[in-house]
């Protein structure tokens, strides 16, 4: 009787659980289909099932008139600047802080933690000012440079709560055996903190890709734009179809996607360290 | 072996250029706003100093229609459907993925497939959802027979505001979902054995060890839902743009047309200020209500 009991539950859990992955993910899965459909079926023949026609042209469209394809490579040139220069100062600065002796350490740290609470909306229209006087307004920098600051704090946030977990023996050795400071934070203790790189990387990529309001605001040549801000325009260049938008989108999702389906396990431990030091 | 480690142009070195631009691009910036908040200005022509008067006209006058205080609710809305909505349906889920059930991993996987994915594409994504035409729901609800319950979803004043914040509690619901499942994780497997020989019931052990065991995690994540929501933009500024007016307005994409569409920078300015110091406010207001509900349970 027990064990009856246990198995309807079990039942009842997994159908909870099933509906909940419908409801989260058909969404997703109806966008993917409509990209493969007909402009008649999308807008009323065929709006739920499946496509009677797995139709590429939405695919070859979308890059008709548009830029899409510049825009797909600039999100991964700014993306991928950000990445590293906020990866490398971030590290830089969070070593200083918690394996060097300095008297302002702990300041500097607060002054930095405070980019954790602050919205960065409030600094759209300075930023915007600052860039049009240095002409930097419409270059890739105008990106570049605020992602790259907006990331510092919280990927200082998990790589100086990983720093204080590693013992100093090893960094002490290697100056016994006679490494300057340079090759101490280089040699040794970039290597080491590899699971907090990795885990700042992602974070600061998923945040940078993802970005809309500086975006649209910094950049608006149509060659310099990025993917998320050209999907959007998409609107105004195909006002009566909706097939390409869709393939846009897919198109516009699949980095994000492989990253999340290659390293699921580190994505969600990413995401896990940027909320909570541990 | 302080010599090394005391190093002063290491340091500068190692410190220097981050900080820098961070206090360039980051800290003065919002100095700045609090300024630009006290002129009168288009952005090309001469700044008049005007004091506080569009803080006063943002809450009391209103002279160009903006909404702001009705903006401010509709975050508000928004706040309240994280913390009694998507925070309990992620909790719930967490647990159970947490305690252990055939295809956890999968589950969890699933779930939190619609957070890396940008909120441009989900705007867009809902926006063809919601379409009163051809939109799946309206679609959907034709062909189950509940055809008088179609609506024009973002362009009535009743509906487009959940319209656009349904979508966001969505999205981010198997964000919250992780954090908890990682604390439900890192509860050890002999407090539930423990429990269990108790003869707890289920319900009884979650609200008597699971909760207060993880609550430090269930706090970041209110304080995150709360804050996020106050500084909504994305799916607005996408889908409906604030209309109808000012049913979806929100003080982020106010600031926006203010700033950019009026050429408005002192007034828009002001709204960017009272963000930051709403984002503040909450959160020591969070701070301090969770340290008076810990002082007085126990």
């Amino acid at each position: 009787m027990v064990k009856l009991k246990w198995n309807s539950k079990t039942a009842w859990l997994q159908l909870f659980l099933v509906m909940f992955a419908i409801i989260q993910f058909a969404p997703l899965v109806w966008l993917v289909l409509t990209s493969f459909k007909s402009n008649i079926e999308i807008t009323g023949s065929n709006v739920i099932g499946f496509p009677e026609k797995w139709l590429l042209s939405n695919y070859r469209n979308v890059f008709v008139g548009s830029n899409l394809g510049l825009n797909f490579l600039n999100s991964l040139l700014y993306t991928g600047a950000t990445v590293l220069a906020s990866g490398l100062l971030s590290a830089m600065v969070s070593f200083a802080i918690t394996r060097m002796q300095w008297k302002l350490s702990k300041v500097v740290l607060a002054v930095f933690m405070s980019g954790l609470m602050i919205p960065v909306h409030a600094t759209l229209l300075p930023i915007f000012q600052i860039l049009k006087q240095t002409h930097l307004l419409n270059t890739p920098w105008a990106l570049i440079i605020p992602y790259t600051v907006n990331a510092i704090p919280a990927a200082m946030f998990i790589m100086v709560g990983f720093f204080s977990s590693l013992p100093r023996e090893l960094e002490e050795a290697s100056v016994v055996d006679g490494c300057n400071i340079y090759q101490v934070f280089f040699k040794i203790m970039l290597p080491l903190i590899k699971p907090a790189i990795v885990s700042v990387s992602i974070f600061t990529f998923l945040a940078a890709w993802n970005e809309l309001m500086f975006a649209t605001t910094f950049i608006s040549n149509t060659k310099l734009m990025t993917i998320t801000v050209a999907i959007n325009s998409l609107r105004g260049l195909h006002t009566t179809e909706y097939g390409p938008i869709a393939a846009g989108m897919v198109i516009a999702t699949i980095p994000t996607i492989l990253i999340y389906i290659l390293l699921s396990d580190k994505v969600q431990k990413s995401i896990v360290a940027g909320a909570v030091k541990g | 072996m302080h010599a090394v480690f005391g190093n002063k142009k290491a340091i500068a070195v190692f410190v220097l250029p981050a900080l820098i631009l961070f206090i360039l691009v980051g800290f003065i910036p919002i100095v700045q706003s609090f300024y630009y908040s006290m002129l009168d200005w288009n952005g090309i022509g001469e700044a008049k100093f005007v004091g506080l008067k569009w803080y006063k006209d943002l809450f009391v006058d209103d002279s160009y229609d903006m909404q702001f205080v009705h903006s401010i609710w509709n975050t508000f809305y928004l706040a309240l459907l994280s913390v009694c909505l998507q925070i309990p349906f992620a909790f719930i889920l967490a647990y159970i993925l947490g305690r252990g059930v055939r295809g956890e991993k999968f589950y969890r996987t699933l779930f939190f497939i619609p957070v890396t994915i940008s909120s441009a594409v989900i705007g867009l994504l809902f926006l063809s959802v919601l379409n009163p035409n051809y939109g799946v729901l309206n679609v959907f609800l034709d062909k189950v027979g509940l055809g008088s319950w179609q609506h024009d979803w973002l362009t009535e004043e009743k509906t487009a505001l959940s319209g656009i914040m349904l979508p966001a509690v969505w999205q981010w619901i198997g964000y919250y979902m992780l954090l908890l499942y990682a604390a439900i994780k890192g509860i050890s497997e002999e407090i539930f054995d423990a429990v269990k020989i108790d003869g707890a019931s289920a319900l009884r052990s979650m609200f008597s060890i699971v909760i207060p065991l993880i609550s430090p995690i269930i706090k970041i994540c209110i304080v995150f839902a709360v804050i996020g929501s106050l500084k909504f933009f994305d799916l607005t500024f996408i889908m409906t743009n604030g209309n109808p007016a000012p049913a979806t307005d929100v003080p982020s994409t106010l600031m926006y047309a203010t700033i950019f569409k009026r050429n408005m920078y002192g007034y828009g300015s002001a709204m960017a200020v009272f963000m930051v110091v709403e984002c503040l406010v909450f959160y020591y207001i969070l701070q301090r209500g969770f340290k008076s509900y810990e002082e007085g349970d126990s």
